[in-house]
């Protein structure tokens, strides 16, 4: 039987002088926290190849996504000289996609930016204000939310006119209630925390105190679920290009594609979905992203 | 920012409470049925003494955080008048700003009273900058006070409030509220979440602070040895009334009022010849809601009679400072036992 014994430890100098300790902010925090999530991770990496893809398109691109040949139209997968086959105009299918990613993440993320901007005021405004303001506005809100978001979104964009201007602002105008909603309900629960009563106890101003002791708490949560709506977003922007309220031909935009890629579907039925499988990528990606940006933001695991 | 000169001289009380009151009012259904009130706090006079520390005492939902909140002006009351060294709280001569600088409140949970976004040094930091102080010298101030309630500045200062034990961040906020350099501070249950070797540290760390600033203390606890141990003297709370106030030894030596003689059997003894003998409470509290008629302690008082539910008990003096509400210590109103309560006042 071995014995455990411990070598004897040299004398621990004991007034060791402590270092000036500078812990992790919070964020570091968080950041540590997500690079520990494999998923989060890949979903992150699928999203920066997906910007990159739409920032650098044009140069990526194996051949003119506009250069229609009649006499290779719908061509399967795998084609030569047609990767990923061609529409219905003989339009090279894979530089179209990869094209179509700058104004399809452009529809996707722009609504999302401005709703989250404007959301984000009205709901702090109401949520720290509480009584009938936050009555007020949040019944006025409800109003919008009460109409289902496609239906709301082909509604606006029809008055305001075809375009993709006019179909961003329509998107925009979609996503605010939602993002307020939340953005009201997380700011009525740190409204509530000791931490923000004592702030008042101090004598400061309410600028101040959402400035100070709001914003940080709030902006998180807020920012995670506008995350999830970029996959919304996409999606209803397809889906007004599908309506042709959107991007208009031969502009090459997923869900416009998809669109008219639809009338082949018995012809070449792989082609015609991959724009689909492009916004359905997109989508997932983004969405366990924000779930993962939500898990590592939280901080008391 | 300067210390705050005295106003009204040292026997002017630091505050004067009078007739404090408040309702909740509880949401109406559709039919506009079930539109009550809860009388949280319900007609509370009192006064706070410069210098001392008074102690506020009774079971869970008698009002006594309500209370805190209140004094504060952290909530409005539904009516009532609060002056601080005379002048009306709010009033012309003493905005609430001003009110709110010599006025600090410790809470409870001192977790959710830290903000989990900023460091120990600018949560304590924040407010002397409200008043106008720089940055640079607000946080010299920040170090300054954290040293002084045992956390050095070196390791702390730039930590965040996860990475403290529970006993540390409530020294933060102690430091917070001293950063303002208060005339007084409300500790509401302000170690009732600390273990006991933590909240006496803390208790005699609040007693350090006190004579070396010369504060004047709230201080709200459920804990009968604690509120003792601190306060000079003491307020015992029943379902938003005062039931009884006097001086500390007084009032726990001969209790008047039947409430504060359950509370006081009610806490586990050590010598047998303070073994409990009187039954202790049974039950909770009556709801707030619709409290009972006449005296609010009769359901539960062991020496009710026909009478206590008659008549709401006036405040009136028993024994040298102390102030009771029984009808018990009001020989005019009827109660049989009134003359037994006055022999032992």
């Amino acid at each position: 039987m071995t014995t455990l014994t411990i070598p004897a430890a040299p004398p621990v100098q004991l007034a060791v002088p402590l270092p000036q300790q500078r812990s992790r902010g919070y964020w570091a925090g968080a950041a540590v926290r997500f690079t520990r999530d494999p998923v989060a991770l890949s979903a992150a990496l699928v999203v920066f190849l997906l910007l990159c893809m739409a920032v650098l398109g044009p140069w990526l691109v194996p051949a003119d996504p506009y250069a229609a040949s009649i006499f290779n139209r719908l061509k399967p997968i795998g084609t030569e000289g047609y990767l990923l086959g061609s529409d219905e105009l003989g339009r090279d299918m894979l530089s179209r996609l990869i094209v179509g990613a700058r104004l399809s993440l452009f529809v996707g993320i722009t609504p999302v930016i401005f709703a989250f901007a404007i959301g984000s005021v009205i709901g702090i405004v109401a949520g720290y204000a509480g009584g009938w303001t936050n009555t007020v506005i949040m019944r006025t809100i409800d109003v919008f939310y009460a109409f289902p978001s496609v239906l709301l979104a082909i509604a606006l964009s029809g008055v305001l006119g075809a375009g993709i201007v006019n179909s961003l602002i329509s998107l925009t105008i979609v996503f605010i209630p939602q993002i307020a909603r939340v953005a009201e309900s997380v700011t009525t629960q740190v409204r509530g925390r000791d931490y923000v009563d004592a702030a008042r106890a101090s004598g400061a101003h309410a600028f101040t105190i959402i400035r100070v002791h709001v914003l940080g708490n709030v902006l998180g949560p807020i920012f995670v679920y506008a995350t999830s709506l970029i996959a919304v977003s996409m999606i209803l922007a397809s889906g007004l290009s599908f309506l042709g309220l959107g991007v208009k031909p031969p502009e090459p935009e997923w869900g416009l594609m998809l669109n008219t890629l639809r009338t082949a579907i018995y012809v070449q039925p792989w082609v015609a979905a991959l724009p689909g499988v492009m916004i359905f990528i997109t989508s997932i990606s983004f969405n366990i992203l924000s779930d993962g940006l939500r898990s590592a933001m939280d901080n008391k695991g | 920012m300067d210390g705050f000169s005295d106003i009204g001289g040292p026997a002017q009380p630091m505050l004067t409470i009078q007739g404090l009151q408040k309702h909740f009012a509880l949401k109406k259904d559709a039919f506009g049925r079930g539109g009550g009130v809860v009388r949280a706090v319900d007609g509370v006079d009192f006064d706070v003494f410069k210098g001392e520390t008074l102690g506020i005492v009774g079971e869970s939902g008698c009002g006594k955080s309500t209370t805190a909140r209140l004094l504060m002006q952290l909530i409005t009351p539904t009516a009532g008048e609060v002056y601080f060294d005379g002048r009306t709280v709010g009033g012309r001569d003493l905005p609430l700003k001003e009110f709110r600088r010599q006025v600090q409140m410790v809470f409870q949970d001192s977790y959710a009273s830290l903000n989990p976004r900023l460091t120990i040094e600018d949560s304590v930091a924040f407010g002397p900058q409200v008043h106008g102080v720089s940055r640079k010298e607000a946080v010299g101030r920040a170090h300054d006070l954290l040293a002084r309630v045992g956390l050095s500045p070196q390791r702390f200062a730039e930590r965040y409030p996860h990475e403290l034990s529970g006993g540390q961040r409530q020294r933060v906020n102690i430091a917070r509220a001293l950063a303002m350099q208060p005339r007084m501070v409300i500790l509401d249950e302000a170690v009732s979440a600390l273990d006991k070797s933590v909240e006496a540290q803390v208790l005699n760390l609040l007693l350090d602070l006190k004579s070396e600033f010369g504060l004047t203390y709230v201080f709200i606890s459920h804990d009968l040895n604690v509120v003792r141990y601190m306060s000079d003297r003491v307020m015992v709370m029943y379902l938003g009334q005062v039931a009884e106030i006097g001086p500390s030894e007084a009032l726990y030596e001969s209790p008047a009022h039947p409430y504060t003689r359950a509370l006081l059997s009610s806490m586990p003894s050590m010598d047998p010849d303070h073994r409990t003998e009187e039954a202790t409470l049974a039950g909770d509290p009556p709801n707030p809601i619709n409290p009972p008629s006449g005296c609010r302690f009769h359901p539960r008082c062991a020496q009710a009679a026909p009478v206590c539910s008659q008549h709401v008990p006036a405040p009136v003096a028993a024994g040298a400072s102390q102030g009771v509400s029984c009808l018990m210590a009001e020989p005019g109103k009827g109660h049989p036992l009134a003359s037994a309560l006055l022999r032992r006042a």
